[in-house]
């Protein structure tokens, strides 16, 4: 097995993505929590990739579980929940703003629920 | 991986509403090391895992041209609901320097990093240790994973061999056990809260 593998995935993720290498908001990380707004449809210019994103979403998942799942980059899943963000579908769950890193008291809170485990 | 169809979530994988925010930890190391094995131990879901397409660093970056040298690295991931509303995700990335654009951005915001050691083959490790003692500077816990025929050198010994800081803090594991895994996050953790970064309460 590989964890460095040469793959041709030629120009798929530019085409999905009109066009932009790189998602509009920085904030966005791969442990970042998203949730589907439930009350406002996808618009109907959407494409399969974002319907299906918005549909995995109905419970929250963190940016890379939905990379995973539609076996995408996370790069380009970045930029497609930026944009469903933007139109509302999606709602970014997790309460930190970005480049804040948890406070002791969260550290104090992992702790206790890993020494439970 | 099989079909991206969405049934595959439509059971219980999706976090507990509760659950609001997120932290993240990084498990780095040579190929073969034991990443996924740990992930996978303490993980509340089947490891997942995602590809990126990076240009390796020693070429550079040439938007004209994207498909050139460019190589797929995988991330293996897990999580554990810690609390009722925090989850704690363990991504696991190969450490080298070739994959730094990867990894860099992946350590940012994180509360720090597990770097899995073999001691039949530790100069593996020394490209990651740089990497974060001199450029990520996130708080690490090195973890010496026990193979069957691993000599059995005394921690002080590899603590030595590797030239960690007095502080770093290193430990014994067996990936394919959950405690032990458990208490690798422990003291990763623990070594974080003494870093000052972390001591602000941002609730
Ligand atoms: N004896 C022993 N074997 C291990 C341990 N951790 C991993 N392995 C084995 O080592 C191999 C590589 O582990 P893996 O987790 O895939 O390594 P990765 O490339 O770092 O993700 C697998 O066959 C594991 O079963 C350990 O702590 N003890
Ligand atoms: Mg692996």
């Amino acid at each position: 097995m590989d964890t460095e593998e040469y793959r041709d995935h030629p120009v798929r993720s530019y085409v999905l993505t009109s066009g932009r290498a790189h998602p509009s908001r920085n904030t966005l990380r791969p442990e970042t929590l998203v949730r589907a707004v439930e009350s406002r449809p996808v618009l109907s210019t959407a494409g399969r990739m974002e319907r299906e994103l918005v549909q995995l979403c109905r419970g929250t998942l963190a940016l890379a579980e939905v990379a995973a799942y539609l076996q995408l980059p996370v790069s380009l899943v970045a930029v497609m929940v930026s944009d469903l963000v933007d139109s509302g579908n999606l709602t970014i769950r997790s309460n930190h703003q970005a480049h804040v890193l948890p406070g002791k008291d969260i550290l104090e809170k992992i702790l206790d629920g890993l020494r439970k485990l | 991986m099989d079909s991206a169809s969405s049934d595959r979530t439509a059971s219980g994988q999706h976090l507990a509403p509760t659950v609001a925010r997120s932290v993240k930890v990084l498990v780095v190391g040579a190929f073969g090391v034991g990443k996924t094995t740990l992930i996978g131990s303490v993980s509340e879901i089947e490891p997942l895992r995602t590809e990126e397409r990076i240009t390796t660093a020693s070429v550079g970056i040439d938007p004209g041209q994207p498909n050139k040298d460019t190589t797929t690295v995988a991330m293996d991931f897990g999580r554990i609901t810690v609390t009722e509303d925090i989850a704690l995700y363990m991504f696991g990335t190969p450490g080298q320097r070739r994959f730094w654009d990867l990894w860099a951005g992946l350590a940012d915001g994180a509360v720090g990093a597990l770097v899995m050691i073999d001691t039949r083959h530790l100069e593996d490790s020394f490209e990651v240790l740089d990497q974060l003692e001199l450029r990520t500077k996130i708080p690490f816990a090195v973890v010496v994973n026990q193979f069957p025929d691993s000599p059995a050198y005394p921690l002080e010994r590899v603590r030595a061999a590797l030239d960690l800081l007095p502080e770093t803090p290193i430990v014994e594991c067996d990936a394919r056990d959950r405690q032990s895994a458990v208490l690798t996050l422990i003291t990763l953790v623990e070594h974080a809260m003494t870093f000052p970064v972390f001591q602000k309460v941002n609730a």
